[in-house]
């Protein structure tokens, strides 16, 4: 059993008695009782356990908690400040973003790590070269790809990545 | 997952040594296959050792106008890299072809040639598996072969190793850099993945304990005029049913060099070297490069649920070749 500081959504935890079979989607649910990110496939292949590690989207299903020390953790409970939405939250709320709402978190935390991409000028496959990254449909469908929603509200979930996309390149 | 020892290396030597003398013990990198695998119970290391956090996260240009990239490096790291955008498209093109934007921020540059096949009956443990279980037999002869080898293959294994990145850099002409308990080395990427033969257990030519520090890519001017395209079943997130990395250098309509490789048809990334010297010399014409897909496609020895892929490769090198062909021009 093994120890293990990590800072989630702010708030720093040391931890004790960490097995290491444990990944950190667990640590998160079942240690922290943060169940916002969701336990979907567990293997990589479905999005719905993303969270941000230092700024980066990741499967946190695919990932051991141990390897995470010194890391800072974000997940769907820390995007909100107060009763404040994130605009990435709002704007799923407001494009009616979902069906059943189970892969959500992690598609809202996604696509919160993926306009920052964007925002770097990380090129995508069907960007390529382009200097500028243009986030339109095609754009925001591939970089998305990670992400799936069995209930298939795509199109909402690309209008509401979409607005802010828009929200950020005018301010 | 069967229970184990998790240890953070502190520096290099230290991780090499910690796998000496344990032969159940495996090298953690972004964990993105391995983790996997061991929920899977494909992979069952009684140790890891988290080499995550070794300095081998940088990109650096090298003294020969080469680029040197860290074990450690990310993918999505690597495809954003202004040198490589730059100097080796196909690289970049291949690295976002592969996986998702999440599982590309974890995985490493050293992971990505080490990950293992996808290949159904091998991710099953309840299925013979000749890679897995060495004298188990295969279950794949006979079986489901739609995302299997065409090329290389043996009758102890027809699976295809899956990655993209590998494949742009093997067309590049990359080396791996390895640190072992008690030297280094240098082998070449071409060299590194094997042919299943009778050992498909054995993917790479690396030996327990070995430790990837690098790879290198030496210069290569014309690889400014290079792509990676890939075929699959879905447009994202899927891996390919075939795939073709390539550079190509033409003068006046003729072809002065090029270097061709290719995925999703064999054990290892293909080097098409019988294509690559048919070309060399001739003009840019797609008879020309039909001709090259023809003489490396000689050798294939389809299954009977993937016989398409010949063709579907054949066309897939013509349609790179013409594109390449045309930006040149």
């Amino acid at each position: 059993m093994d120890a293990l500081h990590v800072a989630v959504n702010g708030v720093a935890h040391d931890l004790e008695g960490i097995d290491p079979r444990t990944t950190l989607l667990d640590l998160l649910r079942e240690r922290l009782h943060l169940t916002g990110s969701k336990k979907g496939c567990d293997h990589g292949q479905c999005g719905a356990c993303t969270v941000l590690v230092n700024g980066r989207r990741i499967n946190a299903c695919l990932t051991l908690a141990l390897a995470h020390e010194g890391d800072a953790i974000t997940t769907i409970e820390g995007l909100a400040q107060g009763d404040m939405l994130h605009p990435v939250q709002a704007a799923f709320v407001e494009h009616d973003g979902f069906q059943c709402g189970y892969c959500t978190p992690g598609q809202i935390c996604s696509a919160v790590g993926m306009l920052d991409e964007a925002r770097q000028g990380r090129p995508s496959y069907i960007s390529g070269a382009a200097e500028h990254v243009e986030l339109d449909a095609a754009e925001i469908r591939e970089r998305m790809s990670g992400n799936l929603c069995r209930c298939g509200a795509y199109v909402n979930i690309v209008a509401a990545i979409r607005d802010v996309a828009q929200q950020v390149a005018e301010s | 997952m069967t229970p184990f020892a998790y240890e953070r290396a502190g520096d290099a030597a230290q991780a090499v040594a910690a796998m000496a003398g344990n032969p159940g013990a495996m090298f953690l990198g972004g964990g993105t296959n391995l983790v996997d695998h061991m929920r899977l119970g494909v992979a069952t290391p009684d140790r890891l050792v988290d080499v995550t956090r070794l300095p081998f996260d940088r990109i650096e240009e090298t003294p020969d106008g080469g680029v040197r990239i860290g074990a450690n490096v990310r993918n999505s790291d690597l495809a954003a890299h202004p040198l490589i955008r730059a100097r080796y498209p196909v690289l970049s093109q291949a690295l976002l072809s592969g996986a998702s934007g999440q599982l590309r921020n974890m995985a490493t540059t050293a992971g990505n040639l080490l990950q293992r096949t996808r290949c159904v009956y091998f991710q099953n443990v309840d299925t013979p598996c000749n890679k897995r279980r060495p004298g188990d037999g295969c279950s794949a002869l006979g079986g489901y072969t739609r995302h299997h080898a065409i090329l290389g293959a043996s009758e102890h294994c027809i699976a295809v190793h899956p990655s993209d990145m590998a494949v742009a850099m093997v067309a590049l002409d990359a080396t791996v850099e390895v640190l072992g308990p008690s030297s280094e080395r240098r082998i070449p990427l071409v060299d590194f993945h094997r042919l299943p033969g009778d050992e498909p257990n054995r993917d790479t030519v690396l030996r327990h304990g070995e430790l990837i520090t690098a790879v290198a890519l030496p210069a290569l001017p014309f690889a400014v005029h290079s792509l990676y395209r890939k075929v699959r079943d879905r447009r994202s997130f899927a891996f390919a049913l075939v795939s073709v990395a390539a550079a190509l250098q033409v003068r006046d309509g003729m072809i002065e060099d090029v270097r061709l490789a290719f995925g999703g048809v064999a054990h290892k990334p293909w080097r098409a070297t019988r294509a690559e010297e048919t070309l060399r010399g001739q003009p840019t014409t797609p008879g020309q490069f039909a001709r090259a897909a023809d003489a490396e496609l000689a050798a294939a020895q389809p299954q009977p649920g993937n016989a398409f892929k010949v063709k579907m490769l054949r066309n897939t090198l013509v349609a790179a070749l013409q594109e390449l062909a045309g930006a040149a021009a």
